[in-house]
């Protein structure tokens, strides 16, 4: 079973970002750059797929130059080969842009299966996956926490709100998105990374591709929330906020 | 021009966020100065439209046919694909339930159209819609415009409008059957019923004190000093969604979007830095304190005290002076 695992580099989660001086997005500088962690765990699950039934993994990603490293590191975890459509436009671009780019890439390698996370950390749209499906025209599920591929079809579990689940059935190929936490996601071995030095890595420029869409969804500025909330902060050291809490908690808000 | 608000139903069963969707449908309405259409989307449903109508709605469009009894991506999209194709609306509106971010990138992707995803808020800029989003976990929001020929298509986050502020109208608004045709065999999965799971006894919405934890608890061993807490104010641990995925917390004892929602008297959150998905779970708390290193956490948008500071300094502390004050 031939599958393909989309993967973004986003920023690092606990990072403490700036805006760039005209406010449409963040500097990069001294910012720290990781594979989007709800990808990591549809990376995870192409190898334990790859594992059970055999075949290749390959990992994908449409993104700046720096986005290579993140390809070199689902390589070390097990990935066989890489491919990176490598262009500085990625960072800023719509779910759609960037599932075009994908969609280009990924007609030139056959496939049973096709896996991305739930959504990225960084621009949020959580339709990239569903929209790469459309654009190739195969059918698709998401928010997956389960796949049994022993048979001719996919069988998935997939989560619906509050508590609610929902078996399906789907053809191969498809494209599922896959659920953050339905595994547990390895660590790239040091074997592994030296492996990943030996493995075919494709690059692409999007002429290369002949990608002409451009994104119709335009960020025109980033800022700040508005605090909806007056918050009181407390200082002092921990038995002091401890004692302005206590106090606030029972004769402020009155909820001791 | 019109704006045509799309619900969401189950069994008959309204979907809650519908309304909010309605909401949101009315002022978008305003905004554009246009006629607004409620759609309904399923099998025998025009009992659900007769519902809507009383809402200031200037149309409601019934999308019935038995093909559209079970939720599938291809089959709700063929109908929407032929209802837009009829009502040609400048603006189609979803609530961001699980269904949508299934179905609306697929629909509008078809089209050729973007889809903006989850907005918080929306307003008017020299004639056109700006949408509100949220970036990088909440901690960024951004203005959004479409480009391109209509229709655009957003969704609205649960929450973002309240559901009760839904206007009624001056008189029941006409239904309208669309006609459709449904092609089953261009239906490719085949879902089964929604079944759930095993449920425990854990009922974390009648607690009035909720101690929850996140990432910033670090370690499974850190979770008794929070339980601690949790007793000392006579409440309930809970956790979001990381915390249950790692298996440190069973997963009934999640607050978010795919957990349980609350709106406890105080809502304790713990090294958790309120990505929206947590958020939508607890913001109905009376009272909300965090404690988090990071001054940047979007969870302190949100609470009515904070705590810029090592939970674990924090925690002891707090769990110290409640007990020597039993």
């Amino acid at each position: 079973m031939n599958i393909l695992v989309c993967v973004k580099q986003v920023v690092a989660r606990d990072s403490v970002l700036r805006l760039d001086p005209d406010g449409t997005w963040i500097l990069d500088e001294g910012l720290a750059f990781e594979m989007n962690e709800p990808d990591t765990y549809a990376l995870e699950e192409a190898l334990r797929l790859k594992e059970k039934h055999g075949g290749e993994v390959i990992a994908i990603t449409a993104g700046p130059e720096r986005s290579a490293s993140t390809i070199r590191e689902a390589l070390a975890k097990g990935a066989d080969r890489g491919i990176h459509i490598e262009d500085e436009r990625f960072v800023e671009a719509d779910a759609f842009e960037t599932a075009d780019a994908l969609a280009a890439a990924i007609r030139k390698e056959p496939h049973d299966l096709i896996l991305t996370g739930l959504q990225s950390d960084d621009s949020g749209f959580g339709q990239t996956g569903v929209v790469l499906a459309e654009l190739l025209g195969l059918p698709h599920a998401t928010i997956i926490v389960e796949i049994d591929a022993s048979g001719n079809d996919l069988r998935c579990k997939r989560e619906l709100e509050a508590g609610w689940y929902q078996n399906i059935t789907l053809p191969k190929p498809a494209l599922l998105t896959i659920q953050s936490g339905i595994n547990k996601v390895r660590y790239a071995t040091l074997m592994g990374i030296k492996r990943a030095r030996r493995k075919p890595f494709t690059r692409y420029t999007p002429d290369e591709l002949d990608i002409a869409v451009t994104a119709q969804q335009c960020l025109q500025r980033l800022y700040q929330p508005q605090q909806t909330q007056q918050t009181e902060f407390l200082q002092g050291t921990s038995r002091e906020i401890a004692e302005q809490l206590v106090a606030k908690l029972r004769f402020e808000a009155r909820v001791l | 021009m019109s704006v045509l608000v799309v619900t969401e139903q189950q069994d008959g069963q309204w979907h809650r966020m519908s309304f909010e969707a309605v909401a949101a449908g009315q002022e978008a309405a305003k905004y554009l100065e246009c006629p607004l259409r409620v759609a309904v989307v399923g099998s025998k449903v025009s009992e659900l439209a007769a519902e809507v109508a009383a809402m200031r709605v200037s149309e409601i469009v019934l999308l019935d046919d038995p093909g559209l009894e079970e939720y599938t991506a291809d089959g709700f999209s063929q109908a929407l694909v032929q209802a837009i194709d009829q009502l040609q609306p400048t603006l189609v509106l979803f609530p961001h339930t699980y269904q949508v971010r299934d179905l609306a990138p697929k629909l509008a992707a078809s089209l050729g159209k973007p889809f903006v995803s989850d907005a918080i808020d929306m307003r008017v800029e020299n004639s056109r819609l700006v949408f509100v989003r949220q970036l990088f976990q909440g901690k960024l929001n951004g203005d959004v415009t479409v480009e391109g020929e209509a229709p655009h298509f957003a969704s609205v986050q649960s929450g973002a409008y309240r559901a009760d502020a839904v206007e009624q109208g001056d008189s029941t608004a006409a239904i309208r059957s669309l006609d459709l045709n449904i092609d089953t065999a261009g239906i490719r999965a085949t879902p089964q019923r929604p079944f759930r799971e095993a449920r425990d006894a854990v009922d974390l919405g009648a607690a009035d004190i909720i101690v929850s934890v996140g990432r910033g608890i670090q370690d499974p061993d850190n979770i008794p000093q929070a339980e601690a807490l949790a007793r000392a104010l006579g409440g309930e641990l809970a956790a979001s969604r990381p915390i249950c995925d790692n298996g440190w917390l069973p997963l009934d004892r999640q607050i978010g979007s795919s957990g349980q929602t609350v709106s406890p008297s105080l809502y304790l959150a713990l090294g958790i830095s309120g990505a929206i998905q947590h958020v939508v779970g607890m913001k109905g708390a009376k009272t909300i304190v965090a404690v988090n290193k990071d001054p940047g956490a979007p969870i302190f948008e949100i609470a009515d005290y904070g705590i810029v500071a090592d939970l674990f300094e924090i925690v002891p502390a707090l769990v110290k002076l409640l007990e020597a004050r039993e």
